[in-house]
Protein backbone atom coordinates (compact mmCIF):
# COMPACT_ATOMS: atom_id res chain seq x y z
CA UNK A 1 0.00 0.00 0.00
CA UNK A 2 2.77 2.20 0.76
CA UNK A 3 4.04 2.27 -2.84
CA UNK A 4 0.50 3.13 -4.08
CA UNK A 5 0.46 5.86 -1.78
CA UNK A 6 4.25 7.12 -2.95
CA UNK A 7 2.59 7.00 -6.50
CA UNK A 8 -0.50 8.56 -5.51
CA UNK A 9 1.02 12.08 -4.15
CA UNK A 10 3.99 11.87 -6.61
CA UNK A 11 1.17 12.07 -9.43
CA UNK A 12 -1.24 14.56 -7.39
CA UNK A 13 1.65 16.75 -6.12
CA UNK A 14 3.12 17.06 -10.25
CA UNK A 15 -0.29 17.76 -11.29
CA UNK A 16 -1.25 20.64 -9.13
CA UNK A 17 2.61 22.03 -9.84
CA UNK A 18 2.12 21.76 -13.61
CA UNK A 19 -2.14 23.23 -13.15
CA UNK A 20 -0.37 26.24 -11.31
CA UNK A 21 2.19 26.76 -13.98
CA UNK A 22 -0.56 26.61 -16.76
CA UNK A 23 -1.94 29.80 -15.17
CA UNK A 24 1.31 31.30 -14.31
CA UNK A 25 3.82 30.79 -17.54
CA UNK A 26 4.55 33.62 -19.73
CA UNK A 27 4.46 31.82 -22.45
CA UNK A 28 1.36 30.43 -23.72
CA UNK A 29 2.97 27.38 -25.87
CA UNK A 30 4.55 26.21 -22.01
CA UNK A 31 1.51 26.70 -20.96
CA UNK A 32 -0.20 24.20 -23.42
CA UNK A 33 3.09 21.78 -22.60
CA UNK A 34 2.39 22.38 -19.02
CA UNK A 35 -1.86 21.19 -19.53
CA UNK A 36 -0.13 18.10 -21.24
CA UNK A 37 2.03 17.24 -18.07
CA UNK A 38 -1.54 17.88 -16.29
CA UNK A 39 -3.65 15.50 -18.15
CA UNK A 40 -0.98 13.03 -18.25
CA UNK A 41 -0.58 12.85 -14.54
CA UNK A 42 -4.40 12.98 -14.58
CA UNK A 43 -3.97 9.62 -16.34
CA UNK A 44 -1.63 8.35 -13.91
CA UNK A 45 -3.99 8.96 -11.25
CA UNK A 46 -7.19 7.05 -12.96
CA UNK A 47 -4.42 3.87 -13.52
CA UNK A 48 -3.61 3.82 -9.44
CA UNK A 49 -7.25 3.60 -8.82
CA UNK A 50 -7.88 0.87 -11.14
CA UNK A 51 -9.43 2.18 -14.57
CA UNK A 52 -6.91 1.37 -16.73
CA UNK A 53 -9.40 1.87 -19.78
CA UNK A 54 -9.92 5.72 -18.96
CA UNK A 55 -6.48 6.05 -18.07
CA UNK A 56 -5.73 5.31 -21.56
CA UNK A 57 -8.82 7.01 -23.07
CA UNK A 58 -7.98 9.78 -21.52
CA UNK A 59 -4.36 9.87 -23.41
CA UNK A 60 -5.63 9.41 -26.52
CA UNK A 61 -8.21 11.76 -26.86
CA UNK A 62 -7.26 14.81 -25.00
CA UNK A 63 -3.52 14.11 -25.29
CA UNK A 64 -3.19 12.45 -28.24
CA UNK A 65 -6.08 14.77 -30.00
CA UNK A 66 -7.65 17.83 -28.08
CA UNK A 67 -4.44 19.10 -26.73
CA UNK A 68 -2.56 18.53 -30.37
CA UNK A 69 -5.41 21.53 -31.62
CA UNK A 70 -5.18 23.25 -28.67
CA UNK A 71 -0.81 23.51 -29.09
CA UNK A 72 -1.41 24.34 -33.14
CA UNK A 73 -4.01 27.23 -31.94
CA UNK A 74 -1.81 28.59 -29.77
CA UNK A 75 1.07 28.27 -32.04
CA UNK A 76 -0.41 29.60 -34.80
CA UNK A 77 -2.08 32.71 -32.94
CA UNK A 78 -0.19 35.60 -32.46
CA UNK A 79 -1.83 36.47 -29.33
CA UNK A 80 -0.33 39.60 -27.17
CA UNK A 81 -0.53 38.27 -23.76
CA UNK A 82 0.47 40.91 -22.06
CA UNK A 83 -2.55 42.95 -22.70
CA UNK A 84 -4.46 39.55 -21.37
CA UNK A 85 -2.76 39.22 -18.48
CA UNK A 86 -3.41 43.16 -17.99
CA UNK A 87 -7.27 42.30 -17.36
CA UNK A 88 -6.97 38.99 -15.13
CA UNK A 89 -7.61 40.73 -11.85
CA UNK A 90 -10.87 42.37 -13.74
CA UNK A 91 -12.26 38.68 -14.00
CA UNK A 92 -10.57 37.22 -10.57
CA UNK A 93 -14.16 37.97 -9.33
CA UNK A 94 -15.66 35.63 -11.22
CA UNK A 95 -12.95 33.14 -11.09
CA UNK A 96 -13.28 32.93 -7.61
CA UNK A 97 -16.81 32.54 -7.83
CA UNK A 98 -16.64 29.23 -10.43
CA UNK A 99 -13.63 27.66 -8.09
CA UNK A 100 -15.85 28.01 -4.62
CA UNK A 101 -18.77 26.22 -6.58
CA UNK A 102 -16.48 23.85 -7.71
CA UNK A 103 -14.75 23.67 -4.30
CA UNK A 104 -18.46 23.23 -2.87
CA UNK A 105 -19.65 20.62 -5.13
CA UNK A 106 -16.34 18.31 -4.59
CA UNK A 107 -16.87 18.70 -0.71
CA UNK A 108 -20.30 17.60 -1.02
CA UNK A 109 -20.07 14.44 -3.26
CA UNK A 110 -16.93 13.42 -1.48
CA UNK A 111 -18.46 14.64 1.84
CA UNK A 112 -21.57 12.24 1.35
CA UNK A 113 -19.74 9.26 0.28
CA UNK A 114 -17.18 9.40 4.04
CA UNK A 115 -20.32 10.37 6.05
CA UNK A 116 -22.66 7.84 4.95
CA UNK A 117 -20.49 5.20 3.47
CA UNK A 118 -23.69 2.48 2.44
CA UNK A 119 -25.03 5.04 -0.29
CA UNK A 120 -22.31 3.12 -1.85
CA UNK A 121 -24.29 -0.15 -2.04
CA UNK A 122 -27.24 1.41 -3.04
CA UNK A 123 -26.00 2.57 -6.53
CA UNK A 124 -27.83 0.98 -9.35
CA UNK A 125 -24.74 0.15 -11.77
CA UNK A 126 -21.69 -0.90 -8.96
CA UNK A 127 -18.41 -1.12 -10.13
CA UNK A 128 -17.92 -4.99 -10.93
CA UNK A 129 -14.61 -6.62 -9.15
CA UNK A 130 -11.74 -5.87 -11.80
CA UNK A 131 -10.61 -9.87 -11.12
CA UNK A 132 -14.36 -10.84 -12.40
CA UNK A 133 -14.81 -8.42 -15.16
CA UNK A 134 -12.41 -6.29 -16.61
CA UNK A 135 -13.05 -2.61 -16.53
CA UNK A 136 -13.30 -2.10 -20.33
CA UNK A 137 -16.21 -4.90 -20.22
CA UNK A 138 -17.88 -3.47 -17.40
CA UNK A 139 -17.91 -0.24 -19.47
CA UNK A 140 -19.03 -1.62 -22.38
CA UNK A 141 -21.97 -2.84 -20.65
CA UNK A 142 -23.28 0.31 -19.07
CA UNK A 143 -22.82 2.43 -21.98
CA UNK A 144 -23.56 -0.44 -25.10
CA UNK A 145 -25.79 -2.77 -22.94
CA UNK A 146 -27.82 -0.76 -20.41
CA UNK A 147 -27.84 2.62 -21.45
CA UNK A 148 -27.85 2.19 -25.44
CA UNK A 149 -30.95 4.35 -26.23
CA UNK A 150 -28.96 7.22 -24.50
CA UNK A 151 -25.89 6.77 -26.06
CA UNK A 152 -27.29 6.41 -29.48
CA UNK A 153 -29.22 9.86 -28.77
CA UNK A 154 -25.61 11.58 -27.48
CA UNK A 155 -24.12 9.80 -30.39
CA UNK A 156 -26.76 11.58 -32.85
CA UNK A 157 -26.75 14.91 -30.90
CA UNK A 158 -23.28 14.93 -31.66
CA UNK A 159 -23.38 14.07 -35.51
CA UNK A 160 -25.91 16.84 -35.83
CA UNK A 161 -23.10 19.52 -34.09
CA UNK A 162 -20.55 17.91 -36.49
CA UNK A 163 -23.07 18.31 -39.83
CA UNK A 164 -23.56 21.75 -38.52
CA UNK A 165 -20.18 22.71 -37.86
CA UNK A 166 -19.24 21.69 -41.58
CA UNK A 167 -22.47 23.26 -43.27
CA UNK A 168 -21.68 26.78 -41.56
CA UNK A 169 -18.15 26.80 -42.66
CA UNK A 170 -18.63 25.16 -46.02
CA UNK A 171 -17.60 27.38 -49.13
CA UNK A 172 -18.01 25.82 -52.47
CA UNK A 173 -15.66 27.75 -54.85
CA UNK A 174 -16.55 27.65 -58.02
CA UNK A 175 -13.92 28.68 -60.95
CA UNK A 176 -10.82 27.19 -59.54
CA UNK A 177 -8.57 24.06 -60.15
CA UNK A 178 -9.71 20.95 -58.90
CA UNK A 179 -7.83 17.55 -59.05
CA UNK A 180 -10.82 14.93 -59.80
CA UNK A 181 -8.44 11.58 -59.26
CA UNK A 182 -11.54 9.35 -60.56
CA UNK A 183 -11.78 11.07 -63.77
CA UNK A 184 -8.23 11.28 -64.22
CA UNK A 185 -7.61 7.43 -63.51
CA UNK A 186 -10.43 6.62 -66.01
CA UNK A 187 -8.55 8.71 -68.32
CA UNK A 188 -7.77 6.30 -72.17
CA UNK A 189 -5.47 7.52 -74.64
CA UNK A 190 -8.68 7.70 -76.52
CA UNK A 191 -10.61 10.20 -74.63
CA UNK A 192 -7.28 12.31 -73.83
CA UNK A 193 -4.93 12.13 -76.83
CA UNK A 194 -6.28 13.42 -80.42
CA UNK A 195 -3.84 12.21 -83.22
CA UNK A 196 -3.81 14.55 -85.90
CA UNK A 197 -1.90 14.12 -89.56
CA UNK A 198 0.39 18.00 -89.71
CA UNK A 199 1.33 18.57 -93.61
CA UNK A 200 4.39 20.30 -93.83
CA UNK A 201 4.48 23.85 -94.30
CA UNK A 202 0.87 23.89 -92.96
CA UNK A 203 0.26 24.00 -88.98
CA UNK A 204 -3.38 23.55 -87.75
CA UNK B 1 12.67 -5.58 5.78
CA UNK B 2 13.24 -8.78 4.27
CA UNK B 3 9.78 -8.57 3.00
CA UNK B 4 9.91 -5.46 1.49
CA UNK B 5 12.71 -6.82 -0.50
CA UNK B 6 11.06 -9.36 -1.88
CA UNK B 7 8.07 -7.53 -2.55
CA UNK B 8 8.88 -4.37 -3.99
CA UNK B 9 12.92 -4.57 -4.53
CA UNK B 10 13.24 -7.85 -6.57
CA UNK B 11 10.16 -7.28 -9.33
CA UNK B 12 11.37 -4.00 -9.95
CA UNK B 13 15.02 -5.12 -10.77
CA UNK B 14 13.90 -7.97 -12.92
CA UNK B 15 11.14 -5.59 -14.87
CA UNK B 16 14.65 -3.41 -14.90
CA UNK B 17 16.88 -5.92 -16.19
CA UNK B 18 14.32 -7.19 -18.58
CA UNK B 19 13.38 -3.69 -20.23
CA UNK B 20 17.38 -3.35 -19.89
CA UNK B 21 17.44 -6.29 -22.19
CA UNK B 22 14.38 -5.65 -24.65
CA UNK B 23 16.46 -2.09 -25.07
CA UNK B 24 19.77 -3.46 -25.78
CA UNK B 25 18.15 -5.64 -28.57
CA UNK B 26 16.00 -3.30 -29.94
CA UNK B 27 18.65 -0.49 -30.12
CA UNK B 28 21.29 -2.61 -31.69
CA UNK B 29 18.26 -4.08 -34.18
CA UNK B 30 17.38 -0.76 -35.33
CA UNK B 31 20.80 -0.12 -35.90
CA UNK B 32 20.40 -2.94 -38.77
CA UNK B 33 17.33 -1.94 -39.87
CA UNK B 34 18.76 1.31 -40.95
CA UNK B 35 21.40 0.27 -42.41
CA UNK B 36 19.02 -2.25 -44.21
CA UNK B 37 17.14 0.02 -45.32
CA UNK B 38 19.81 2.29 -46.97
CA UNK B 39 21.02 -0.60 -48.54
CA UNK B 40 17.05 -1.73 -49.75
CA UNK B 41 16.78 2.34 -51.14
CA UNK B 42 20.30 1.96 -52.47
CA UNK B 43 19.78 -1.65 -54.68
CA UNK B 44 16.32 -0.22 -55.82
CA UNK B 45 18.33 2.79 -57.27
CA UNK B 46 21.22 0.48 -58.49
CA UNK B 47 23.61 1.57 -56.30
CA UNK B 48 25.98 0.25 -54.04
CA UNK B 49 25.06 1.97 -50.29
CA UNK B 50 27.28 2.20 -47.59
CA UNK B 51 29.77 -0.36 -48.10
CA UNK B 52 33.17 0.71 -46.37
CA UNK B 53 32.69 0.39 -43.09
CA UNK B 54 33.36 -3.59 -41.59
CA UNK B 55 32.21 -6.05 -43.89
CA UNK B 56 29.19 -5.23 -46.74
CA UNK B 57 29.38 -1.74 -44.51
CA UNK B 58 27.87 -4.08 -41.59
CA UNK B 59 29.03 -1.41 -39.27
CA UNK B 60 27.74 1.41 -40.60
CA UNK B 61 25.06 2.38 -38.02
CA UNK B 62 27.98 2.63 -35.30
CA UNK B 63 30.25 4.54 -37.39
CA UNK B 64 27.37 7.31 -37.81
CA UNK B 65 26.64 7.06 -34.05
CA UNK B 66 30.20 8.01 -32.94
CA UNK B 67 30.03 10.91 -35.65
CA UNK B 68 27.03 12.08 -33.94
CA UNK B 69 27.87 11.76 -30.00
CA UNK B 70 31.28 13.45 -31.23
CA UNK B 71 30.05 16.53 -33.52
CA UNK B 72 29.11 19.10 -31.52
CA UNK B 73 25.58 20.33 -30.44
CA UNK B 74 24.49 23.37 -31.85
CA UNK B 75 21.49 25.14 -30.29
CA UNK B 76 20.00 28.29 -32.36
CA UNK B 77 20.26 31.55 -30.55
CA UNK B 78 16.93 32.46 -31.19
CA UNK B 79 15.69 29.05 -29.95
CA UNK B 80 13.47 28.29 -27.03
CA UNK B 81 16.26 26.34 -25.68
CA UNK B 82 14.30 23.91 -22.91
CA UNK B 83 11.79 22.95 -25.66
CA UNK B 84 14.44 22.58 -28.11
CA UNK B 85 16.51 19.82 -26.29
CA UNK B 86 13.13 18.24 -24.61
CA UNK B 87 11.24 17.69 -27.78
CA UNK B 88 14.11 14.37 -28.71
CA UNK B 89 14.10 13.40 -25.26
CA UNK B 90 10.46 13.27 -25.26
CA UNK B 91 10.27 11.97 -28.51
CA UNK B 92 12.88 9.02 -27.92
CA UNK B 93 11.39 8.54 -24.35
CA UNK B 94 8.31 7.98 -25.74
CA UNK B 95 9.19 5.49 -28.48
CA UNK B 96 10.96 3.63 -26.60
CA UNK B 97 8.24 3.24 -23.65
CA UNK B 98 5.86 1.45 -26.40
CA UNK B 99 7.71 -1.37 -26.33
CA UNK B 100 6.93 -2.45 -22.71
CA UNK B 101 3.99 -4.31 -23.97
CA UNK B 102 5.34 -6.22 -27.35
CA UNK B 103 5.00 -9.58 -26.26
CA UNK B 104 7.99 -10.72 -28.71
CA UNK B 105 7.29 -14.84 -27.82
CA UNK B 106 4.81 -16.51 -25.94
CA UNK B 107 4.98 -14.79 -22.65
CA UNK B 108 8.15 -12.51 -23.10
CA UNK B 109 6.52 -8.86 -22.88
CA UNK B 110 7.96 -6.70 -20.34
CA UNK B 111 4.57 -6.02 -19.17
CA UNK B 112 1.69 -7.79 -19.69
CA UNK B 113 -1.86 -5.44 -19.14
CA UNK B 114 -5.05 -6.01 -20.51
CA UNK B 115 -5.28 -3.12 -22.29
CA UNK B 116 -2.12 -3.12 -24.27
CA UNK B 117 -3.44 -2.24 -27.27
CA UNK B 118 -4.80 0.75 -26.16
CA UNK B 119 -1.50 1.76 -24.46
CA UNK B 120 0.34 1.63 -27.13
CA UNK B 121 -2.56 3.51 -29.40
CA UNK B 122 -1.73 5.88 -26.53
CA UNK B 123 1.33 6.54 -26.53
CA UNK B 124 1.73 6.61 -30.30
CA UNK B 125 -0.80 9.39 -30.56
CA UNK B 126 1.48 10.87 -27.87
CA UNK B 127 4.84 10.71 -30.69
CA UNK B 128 3.39 14.13 -32.67
CA UNK B 129 4.34 16.06 -29.69
CA UNK B 130 8.49 15.23 -30.34
CA UNK B 131 7.57 16.45 -33.41
CA UNK B 132 5.54 19.48 -32.72
CA UNK B 133 7.95 20.65 -30.15
CA UNK B 134 10.79 20.11 -32.27
CA UNK B 135 9.74 22.63 -34.91
CA UNK B 136 8.08 25.23 -32.78
CA UNK B 137 11.10 25.48 -30.30
CA UNK B 138 13.57 25.86 -33.55
CA UNK B 139 11.80 29.26 -34.42
CA UNK B 140 12.56 29.22 -37.78
CA UNK B 141 10.48 28.90 -40.70
CA UNK B 142 11.11 25.25 -42.42
CA UNK B 143 10.78 23.50 -39.08
CA UNK B 144 7.77 25.06 -38.25
CA UNK B 145 5.83 24.16 -41.63
CA UNK B 146 6.85 20.51 -40.83
CA UNK B 147 5.56 20.39 -37.72
CA UNK B 148 2.23 22.04 -38.97
CA UNK B 149 1.94 19.08 -41.51
CA UNK B 150 3.27 16.45 -39.06
CA UNK B 151 0.26 17.44 -36.49
CA UNK B 152 -2.03 17.50 -39.22
CA UNK B 153 -0.51 14.23 -41.00
CA UNK B 154 -0.57 11.78 -37.51
CA UNK B 155 -3.89 12.82 -36.32
CA UNK B 156 -5.42 12.42 -39.32
CA UNK B 157 -4.15 9.05 -39.83
CA UNK B 158 -4.68 7.70 -36.20
CA UNK B 159 -8.35 7.55 -36.99
CA UNK B 160 -8.42 5.06 -39.48
CA UNK B 161 -5.16 3.14 -37.51
CA UNK B 162 -7.52 3.53 -34.74
CA UNK B 163 -10.52 1.73 -36.48
CA UNK B 164 -8.51 -0.67 -38.20
CA UNK B 165 -7.32 -1.83 -34.55
CA UNK B 166 -11.19 -1.44 -33.29
CA UNK B 167 -12.04 -4.10 -36.27
CA UNK B 168 -9.16 -6.78 -35.03
CA UNK B 169 -10.44 -6.54 -31.54
CA UNK B 170 -14.56 -7.29 -32.50
CA UNK B 171 -12.81 -10.43 -34.29
CA UNK B 172 -10.46 -10.90 -30.80
CA UNK B 173 -12.52 -9.60 -28.06
CA UNK B 174 -9.53 -8.62 -25.83
CA UNK B 175 -7.49 -5.93 -25.91
CA UNK B 176 -4.29 -7.76 -24.68
CA UNK B 177 -1.57 -7.86 -27.31
CA UNK B 178 -1.04 -11.82 -26.09
CA UNK B 179 -4.62 -12.78 -26.94
CA UNK B 180 -4.67 -10.93 -30.24
CA UNK B 181 -2.17 -13.54 -31.15
CA UNK B 182 -3.51 -16.61 -29.32
CA UNK B 183 -6.74 -15.59 -31.19
CA UNK B 184 -5.14 -16.36 -34.78
CA UNK B 185 -4.38 -20.28 -33.84
CA UNK B 186 -7.71 -20.53 -35.60
CA UNK B 187 -9.47 -18.67 -38.17
CA UNK B 188 -10.57 -18.80 -41.57
CA UNK B 189 -8.32 -21.54 -42.64
CA UNK B 190 -8.94 -24.12 -40.66
CA UNK B 191 -12.81 -23.04 -40.82
CA UNK B 192 -12.49 -23.83 -44.73
CA UNK B 193 -11.08 -27.37 -43.28
CA UNK B 194 -7.01 -26.52 -43.27
CA UNK B 195 -4.73 -27.54 -40.64
CA UNK B 196 -3.35 -24.28 -39.00
CA UNK B 197 -1.46 -22.45 -41.18
CA UNK B 198 -0.79 -18.50 -41.74
CA UNK B 199 -4.30 -18.58 -43.69
CA UNK B 200 -5.90 -18.59 -40.10
CA UNK B 201 -3.88 -15.05 -39.23
CA UNK B 202 -5.93 -11.74 -39.76
CA UNK B 203 -4.26 -10.41 -42.84
CA UNK B 204 -6.43 -13.09 -44.55
CA UNK B 205 -9.78 -12.85 -43.35
CA UNK B 206 -9.21 -8.80 -42.93
CA UNK B 207 -7.60 -8.49 -46.02
CA UNK B 208 -8.54 -4.79 -46.92
CA UNK B 209 -8.02 -3.74 -43.02
CA UNK B 210 -4.61 -5.38 -43.42
CA UNK B 211 -3.35 -2.96 -46.30
CA UNK B 212 -5.45 0.13 -45.56
CA UNK B 213 -3.31 -0.71 -42.02
CA UNK B 214 -0.02 -0.64 -43.40
CA UNK B 215 -0.08 2.49 -45.23
CA UNK B 216 -1.81 4.62 -42.59
CA UNK B 217 1.22 3.07 -40.98
CA UNK B 218 3.85 4.62 -43.78
CA UNK B 219 1.67 7.76 -42.83
CA UNK B 220 1.59 7.73 -38.91
CA UNK B 221 5.50 7.01 -38.90
CA UNK B 222 6.45 9.91 -41.88
CA UNK B 223 7.62 7.22 -43.93
CA UNK B 224 7.78 8.02 -47.82
CA UNK B 225 5.79 8.48 -49.59
CA UNK B 226 3.98 10.10 -46.88
CA UNK B 227 6.76 12.10 -45.46
CA UNK B 228 5.83 15.33 -45.80
CA UNK B 229 6.71 16.58 -42.49
CA UNK B 230 10.46 16.29 -43.42
CA UNK B 231 10.06 16.42 -47.15
CA UNK B 232 13.72 17.55 -48.55
CA UNK B 233 12.76 19.14 -51.89
CA UNK B 234 10.80 21.27 -50.19
CA UNK B 235 11.68 21.95 -46.41
CA UNK B 236 14.99 20.54 -46.42
CA UNK B 237 14.73 18.47 -43.59
CA UNK B 238 11.30 19.75 -41.85
CA UNK B 239 11.43 19.68 -38.25
CA UNK B 240 14.91 18.64 -38.08
CA UNK B 241 16.69 21.31 -40.15
CA UNK B 242 17.93 22.97 -36.88
CA UNK B 243 19.50 19.92 -34.87
CA UNK B 244 22.43 18.57 -35.17
CA UNK B 245 24.70 16.33 -33.24
CA UNK B 246 23.56 13.85 -30.50
CA UNK B 247 19.93 15.70 -30.30
CA UNK B 248 19.67 14.94 -34.26
CA UNK B 249 20.08 11.20 -33.80
CA UNK B 250 17.94 11.18 -30.91
CA UNK B 251 14.97 12.09 -32.93
CA UNK B 252 16.05 9.82 -36.10
CA UNK B 253 16.43 6.63 -33.64
CA UNK B 254 12.60 7.76 -32.57
CA UNK B 255 11.81 7.66 -35.94
CA UNK B 256 12.94 3.94 -36.20
CA UNK B 257 11.42 3.21 -33.30
CA UNK B 258 8.25 4.09 -34.22
CA UNK B 259 8.45 2.57 -37.32
CA UNK B 260 9.83 -0.95 -35.84
CA UNK B 261 6.45 -0.78 -33.37
CA UNK B 262 4.23 0.02 -36.19
CA UNK B 263 5.87 -3.16 -38.32
CA UNK B 264 5.45 -5.67 -34.74
CA UNK B 265 2.17 -4.35 -34.21
CA UNK B 266 1.54 -5.58 -37.85
CA UNK B 267 2.80 -8.23 -37.07
CA UNK B 268 0.80 -8.86 -33.63
CA UNK B 269 -1.91 -7.75 -35.45
CA UNK B 270 -2.46 -9.34 -38.59
CA UNK B 271 0.57 -11.66 -39.30
CA UNK B 272 0.03 -13.92 -35.97
CA UNK B 273 3.19 -12.80 -33.91
CA UNK B 274 5.07 -15.44 -33.05
CA UNK B 275 3.41 -18.36 -34.26
CA UNK B 276 4.55 -20.30 -36.92
CA UNK B 277 3.25 -20.58 -40.02
CA UNK B 278 2.08 -23.87 -40.92
CA UNK B 279 1.78 -26.45 -38.37
CA UNK B 280 4.83 -28.76 -39.04
CA UNK B 281 7.52 -30.65 -36.37
CA UNK B 282 10.16 -28.97 -38.15
CA UNK B 283 8.80 -25.60 -37.82
CA UNK B 284 7.10 -25.85 -34.54
CA UNK B 285 10.35 -26.92 -32.84
CA UNK B 286 11.79 -22.93 -34.13
CA UNK B 287 11.67 -20.56 -31.39
CA UNK B 288 8.78 -18.14 -31.63
CA UNK B 289 11.00 -15.03 -31.11
CA UNK B 290 12.37 -16.34 -34.82
CA UNK B 291 9.53 -16.37 -36.55
CA UNK B 292 8.27 -12.91 -34.81
CA UNK B 293 11.60 -11.13 -35.95
CA UNK B 294 11.24 -12.54 -39.52
CA UNK B 295 7.70 -11.25 -39.58
CA UNK B 296 8.69 -7.96 -38.60
CA UNK B 297 11.32 -7.77 -40.72
CA UNK B 298 9.61 -8.66 -43.81
CA UNK B 299 7.33 -6.25 -42.79
CA UNK B 300 9.84 -3.75 -43.07
CA UNK B 301 10.72 -4.58 -46.12
CA UNK B 302 7.70 -3.51 -47.32
CA UNK B 303 8.25 -0.13 -45.80
CA UNK B 304 11.82 0.17 -47.33
CA UNK B 305 10.82 -0.77 -50.99
CA UNK B 306 7.59 1.76 -50.27
CA UNK B 307 10.34 4.53 -49.67
CA UNK B 308 12.38 2.98 -52.43
CA UNK B 309 9.55 3.08 -55.34
CA UNK B 310 6.83 5.25 -54.79
CA UNK B 311 7.24 9.06 -55.06
CA UNK B 312 6.00 11.48 -52.93
CA UNK B 313 2.52 12.21 -52.08
CA UNK B 314 1.51 16.21 -52.00
CA UNK B 315 -0.34 17.52 -49.02
CA UNK B 316 -3.62 17.56 -50.53
CA UNK B 317 -3.92 14.22 -51.74
CA UNK B 318 -2.65 13.08 -48.77
CA UNK B 319 -5.67 14.78 -46.65
CA UNK B 320 -7.77 13.22 -49.14
CA UNK B 321 -6.35 9.88 -49.11
CA UNK B 322 -6.68 10.01 -45.17
CA UNK B 323 -10.46 11.52 -44.53
CA UNK B 324 -12.17 10.70 -47.59
CA UNK B 325 -10.63 7.26 -48.76
CA UNK B 326 -9.46 5.51 -46.03
CA UNK B 327 -12.09 6.93 -43.08
CA UNK B 328 -14.90 5.79 -45.07
CA UNK B 329 -13.65 2.19 -46.52
CA UNK B 330 -12.67 1.51 -42.87
CA UNK B 331 -15.76 2.69 -41.25
CA UNK B 332 -17.91 0.58 -43.44
CA UNK B 333 -15.53 -2.00 -42.92
CA UNK B 334 -15.82 -2.16 -39.31
CA UNK B 335 -20.10 -1.93 -39.89
CA UNK B 336 -19.33 -5.32 -41.83
CA UNK B 337 -17.22 -7.07 -40.38
CA UNK B 338 -19.69 -6.42 -36.74
CA UNK B 339 -22.43 -7.53 -38.71
CA UNK B 340 -21.18 -10.76 -39.97
CA UNK B 341 -19.78 -11.48 -36.53
CA UNK B 342 -23.03 -10.72 -34.81
CA UNK B 343 -25.24 -13.00 -37.43
CA UNK B 344 -23.12 -15.92 -37.63
CA UNK B 345 -22.31 -16.52 -34.03
CA UNK B 346 -18.54 -16.54 -34.57
CA UNK B 347 -18.07 -13.42 -32.22
CA UNK B 348 -18.93 -16.20 -29.01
Amino acid sequence: MGLHALFFYLFAFVAVASAFMVISAKNPVHSVLFLIVVFFNAAGLFLLTGAEFIAMILLVVYIGAVAVLFLFVVMMLDVDFAELKAGVLQYAPIGMLVGLIVAAELILVVGSSVLSPEAASSITMPIPDPAVRSNTAALGDVLYTHYVYYFQIAGLVLLVAMIGAIVLTLRHRQNIKRQDISRQVARTPETAIEVVKVKPGQGL
Amino acid sequence: MDSFFWTYVWPALIMVGQSLLLLVCLLVLIAFILLADRKVWANVQLRRGPNVVGPFGLFQSFADLLKFVLKEPIIPSGADKTVFLLAPLVSVTLALATWAVIPVNDGWAVANINVGVLYIFAISSLEVYGVIMAGWASNSKYPFLGALRSAAQMVSYEVSIGIVIVTVLLCVGSLNLTDIVYAQKTGLGTMLGMPNSFLDWHWFSLFPMFVIFFISGLAETNRPPFDLPEAESELVAGYMVEYSSAPYMMLMLSEYAAIMLICSLTTILFLGGWLPPVDFWLINWVPGIVWFLLKVIFVFFGFAMAKAMVPRYRYDQLMRLGWKVFLPLSLGMLVIVAFVLKLTGWAG
